[in-house]
């Protein structure tokens, strides 16, 4: 009886395990994209003036989105690309002329806001083009979200459904002690001096059902790792979540809900045998 | 003291009890009799306040039942001690332990416990089987153990549901000799039963009921010829002739 208790706790608190691994992992990598992406670029026109340049830096650095506004001239653009192709920069050394145009860099302090940035800069005069990432961001923040609603939906069904299943098998257990209970219940004990028992029973079991399944999701999370660290996937590891961060916050969650649902299944359980 | 004022108790369409109204005092001794679906078990149950009554009023040590919260149940069936036809002893645990555990219920000091227990069981006259389990022991012996159990807390009344129903007379006169004894230390006795010939022999208070009503209450009274009686009692209700005996 206990025992079915127990794997049902275990078992949906691995599956909540492996939910919250990839939320927060999901969460992260959208994070560190929007880090990635958190700038405007603005081309200018070959002829405008510094003075103007400096007029707009100005104006861009007033506007409480940005963080930074920087001019960039088509050297240095130029200079940066040689350093991003490393060994591959000669392939640059064959143009006969500079095709960058000076620009405009603009660091924002969040993606999302850059609509209104980029509104204040087309009214700017002499500027070519405005370049963001906005779109690929947006796709980026609704496609998290959906994640993280599908998961947070899963996650409540998983803790009702455990919930349903502790109170059942509790309620074996204490249908095969109703005969105790009914003679407690003459002798004049109290509701809480009957629950008492079955009460601390569902606690230890939810206790030690968080405890297993933390180690086995944390066990799970570093073999990933591992995996994740070989060359080919060095890209992906470098945006995860660190397993200590990760196996801290499992077992406050974890011990939260195992016991709780140890608590609230036996309570439930008992409801019907302590009514009169 | 038990009070029943005018109280009606029914269960969907079948009647348990009917404007019952009757008066235990303290100290008495009363046979509850008559047929089986009469209303004797509803007139158990309320006293328990395992059900409500529909109608009317019951007053158990001066406690209005109807104005008993839930949280304060536990506290009227302390004053309650009770004994089945079945004994309802713990399987799983000594004699010393069914009757200790009647205490610690009640957060008694192990102490209080550890003496308590062995004087009750004495008085039972079971002391020697203090560490045996309820299947080593013969019927009326796990009848004494459930009555030790009933009456280790003091309670005030003792109900008795069929206690010798599944003894054999000898064993059974034995019993109603305990039961006696208690009563005479002042702890007020409601018997069910159908055993005709411990009525009799008793000589106590009887109230007789049927199809949920009070048909006879007799002081030193005997389980008498019921059938007949009740018939008579229907006929005589209309006089109110029994009701100077409610009192």
């Amino acid at each position: 009886m206990t025992f079915a208790s127990f794997f049902s706790i275990t078992a949906m608190l691995l599956i909540l395990g492996l939910f919250f691994i990839v939320v927060v992992n999901v969460n992260m990598v959208a994070e560190n994209a929007k880090k990635q992406f958190d700038t405007i670029q603005v081309y200018l026109l070959e002829d405008t003036s510094e003075e103007s340049v400096n007029q707009m830096i100005d104006k861009l650095e007033g506007m409480e989105q940005v963080t930074k506004a920087e001019y960039l001239s088509k050297e240095d653009a130029l200079n940066e690309f040689k350093v991003k192709w490393g060994d591959k920069a000669y392939l640059l050394d064959g143009l006969s002329k500079n095709p960058l145009p000076n620009s405009i860099r603009i660091k924002l302090n969040d993606i999302e806001k850059a609509e209104a940035v980029v509104e204040k800069a087309k009214t700017f005069e002499g500027i070519e083009d405005i370049r963001y990432y906005q779109s690929t961001v947006d796709k980026l923040i609704h496609i998290t979200d959906l994640i993280k609603i599908g998961a947070s939906v899963i996650i409540v069904f998983l803790v009702v459904i455990s919930v349903v299943v502790v109170s059942n098998t509790v309620k074996l257990t204490v249908l095969a002690r109703e005969r105790e209970i009914s003679i407690m219940k003459y002798v004049g004990a109290t509701n809480w001096f009957i629950r008492g028992p079955f009460l601390v029973e569902g606690i230890i079991i939810g206790f030690f059902s968080a405890g297993i399944a933390v180690a086995l999701v944390a066990i799970l999370y570093k073999k990933v790792l591992t995996l994740f660290s070989q060359d080919a996937f060095l890209l992906f590891s470098t945006s995860m979540v660190p397993e200590a961060f990760l196996v801290k916050n499992l077992v406050v969650i974890f011990m939260a809900l195992g016991i709780s649902i140890g608590a609230i299944g036996s309570i439930i359980s008992m409801r019907r045998f302590l009514d009169t | 003291m038990i009070i029943f004022d005018h109280v009606t108790k029914s269960y969907g369409s079948n009647m348990g009890i009917e404007d019952v109204s009757v008066r235990i005092d303290k100290g008495d001794f009363v046979f509850l009799v008559g047929p089986s679906g009469a209303g004797k078990s509803t007139f158990i149950k309320l006293i328990l306040k395992e059900i409500e009554a529909d109608k009317g009023s019951i007053r158990v040590n001066g406690t209005e039942l109807r104005n008993l919260s839930n949280r304060e149940i536990p506290k009227l069936r302390r004053s309650i001690g009770i004994v089945f036809q079945d004994f309802r002893l713990l399987p799983k645990k000594t004699v010393r332990e069914n009757v200790a555990f009647a205490m610690e219920i009640l957060h008694i000091s192990s102490r209080t416990v550890r003496r308590n227990v062995p004087q009750v069981l004495n008085l039972m006259g079971i002391s020697s089987k203090m560490e045996k389990y309820p299947h080593e022991l013969s019927a009326g012996e796990q009848q004494r153990v459930a009555i030790a159990r009933a009456v280790i807390n003091n309670p005030t009344v003792l109900i008795a549901d069929e206690p010798t129903g599944n003894l054999d007379p000898d064993t059974a006169w034995e019993i109603m000799q305990l039961l006696d004894q208690i009563n005479r230390r002042g702890t007020t006795i409601v018997m069910v039963t159908h055993a005709k010939d411990i009525v009799d022999r008793m000589g106590k208070r009887v109230i007789a009921i049927d199809k949920g009503k009070i048909v006879r209450d007799d002081r030193g009274g005997a389980y008498g010829v019921y059938e007949e009686e009740a018939a008579l009692a229907a006929l005589l209700r209309g006089g109110g002739v029994f009701d100077s005996h409610d009192i």
